[in-house]
């Protein structure tokens, strides 16, 4: 089967023996979605990947052609035809259906997912939901005032990462987007900016720090009402705010002249805020404080987003339901409701009666009462490779890798959207040709024509 | 032996390379069964690298990993890290407390030896 996604950017089959490059490659390990690799292919197989970071070249020089069936029933080979029909069975079988993941799939095939899920009322959910749901549900509090990473490397001079440690999870965010480049209004790069990491430990990342504030685990939200008080000059009790937050007022006085004195301030965070306690309370509280330095200068904030098309997941989600993540269909409209319509929930509490994975893999990052739900349902998993979580499905496809065999649009964490240009093709479908099939398929069952 | 600490799972590179290796390999599974402890705690604990600990989690759900120490001065007394993964993941609870998100950081767990090192 041939997908408008691979039609419009195909990979060119390799000639045995030679060399081929393919420039300005995008990397879709982690959301900084670097889209200038020059890769070095040789017989379907990458042995260059110049520019790409030390996960980047983990990526792009592991994941070669991989020697597995492209579909698996019970465990057992299976044409992808079998496959495909087991899967809409399963899928229109179920009274609580759960279509989950996403966040390493092209926007196009992510598009499918959605559709699929609304023919069979079921529920979607991304990986948002357990990485940074709860800043989906302080955006819709809040607002996010907000920029392109290209603002931040032309404009930010101030530079702050809270509870994220890039150093290790998005190794070229310093040197691309947020320190070392110079940028219009910055240009002695790294000179003209000052970097600022708030964390609970003394993270990698805290090296390239020029003040390192290191608070105590949990007080997140503390801390950050802290500084919302100082901006708006709020008297604060200092042997208060040093009990609670493990940090002298004196620094966090000296911050906030920082931020005020700044130009572009910046801050980046991770999910040192939304997995610890507080969640979207965390979320909150930060974007709230960004929305408040706006009375004294320009500020922004974003959230370092971890797969490569995360951003993607949320964008599609919400531009075909009218929300981001946790969204379910069985009254025949979309409902949003994160703690009861996002998977960790659905699966813990014994509510999903059938389900579909893409890339993801909740047999290894849930709950044991999730995960143990999971293994009792019939379920659908597509990945590139082999997980505990393929291992456990009643139907597993082997898909291409997006980015690397096959091509489509991903987003990248500040909602830029970016193409992407494969090395190699595949023998495997991809996951956009595996979900319009079995799309195909639940219509039909459903009695859906046209 | 048995004192609580405060977990923190998170990403690191090895981590992240071995998702791209397979889940199944070596570094991988290196990687997040292993479990930094701040040499202080170490030392005051009478711990070595490579002894095996449980952590027990705040519904009675355990793991069971080899310790590492941290690197420097990167964890303070009294919080552990360890890579986030299968392992980390086991010790959350079902409940998301209406958020959809697990506490997956900053979790109590109790840690306890369950065998020395064989020097």
């Amino acid at each position: 089967m041939t997908s408008a996604s691979t039609q419009v950017y195909a990979p060119t089959p390799s000639i045995p023996g030679e060399l081929k490059v393919i420039q300005d490659a995008t990397c879709t390990f982690c959301g900084c979605v670097c889209d200038d690799i020059d890769l070095t292919v040789k017989d379907d197989h990458i042995i260059e990947a110049k520019r790409a970071c030390v996960l980047g070249k983990a990526w792009f020089l592991n994941h070669s052609n991989d020697d597995r069936p492209s579909c698996l029933i019970e465990g057992k080979p299976a044409s992808l035809e079998e496959g495909y029909d087991r899967a809409a069975r399963i899928l229109t079988d179920g009274k609580y259906p759960i279509v989950y993941g996403l966040s390493d799939s092209p926007c196009e095939a992510q598009r499918v997912a959605v559709s699929i899920t609304d023919w069979i009322n079921g529920t979607i959910d991304t990986t948002t939901s357990v990485c940074h749901g709860p800043s989906g549900m302080a955006f819709q509090g809040v607002g996010e005032v907000t920029c392109s990473l290209g603002e931040v490397a032309n404009r930010g001079d101030l530079i702050m990462f809270w509870g994220s440690n890039p150093a290790e999870s998005h190794p070229r965010h310093f040197t691309k987007y947020s320190l070392m480049p110079k940028g219009m209004f910055l240009p002695n790069g790294r000179k003209d900016r000052t970097c600022v990491i708030v964390d609970v430990r003394k993270t990698k990342s805290a090296k390239a720090a020029d003040i390192f504030i290191q608070i105590k685990p949990k007080k997140d939200f503390e801390a950050l009402w802290t500084l919302r008080a100082l901006a708006k000059g709020v008297e604060l009790d200092p042997e208060l705010v040093h009990r609670e937050t493990g940090v002298e007022f004196s620094v966090w006085t000296d911050l906030m002249d920082r931020m005020k004195a700044c130009k572009f301030g910046v801050i980046f965070f991770g999910m040192g805020l939304t997995m610890t306690r507080g969640k979207h309370a965390n979320s909150e509280a930060l974007l709230a404080l960004t929305r408040d330095m706006n009375a004294h200068t320009r500020f922004v904030a974003k959230p370092n987003r971890g797969h490569g098309n995360v951003t993607g997941a949320d964008n599609v989600v919400a531009w075909r339901t009218g929300y981001p993540f946790g969204v379910n269909h069985a009254r025949g409209y979309p409902r949003f409701n994160p703690g009861e319509y996002t998977t960790s929930d659905t699966l813990a509490n014994r509510e999903a009666d059938s389900g579909m994975t893409i890339a993801c893999d909740p047999m290894a990052n849930f709950s044991q009462p999730a995960r143990e739900h999971l293994a009792s349902i019939p379920f659908i998993a597509l990945d590139t490779k082999e997980t505990p979580t393929t291992r456990a499905a009643t139907v597993a496809f082997t898909v291409s890798t997006y980015g690397i065999n096959t091509g489509g649009t991903v987003y990248r964490m500040d909602d830029v959207p970016i193409p992407l240009r494969p090395a190699f093709p595949s023998p495997h479908p991809s996951d956009y040709d595996v979900l319009t099939a079995i799309e195909e398929r639940v219509k039909k069952i459903q009695g859906v024509t046209g | 032996m048995s004192e609580t600490f405060i977990l923190i799972p998170g990403r690191t590179t090895d981590q992240g390379c071995g998702i791209s290796e397979g889940k199944f390999q070596d570094k991988y599974q290196n990687e997040i069964n292993s479990l930094q402890v701040a040499p202080g705690d170490m030392s005051r604990l009478g711990l070595s690298t490579g002894d095996r600990v449980r952590l027990t989690g705040e519904e009675g759900q355990s793991v069971e990993v080899c310790i590492v120490p941290a690197r420097k001065d990167e964890l303070p007394e009294g919080l552990l890290f360890i890579a986030y993964g299968d392992i980390s993941s086991r010790l959350m609870t079902g409940d998301t407390h209406g958020s959809g998100m697990p506490t997956s950081k900053g979790m109590e767990v109790t840690m306890e030896l369950v065998q020395k090192a064989v020097v």
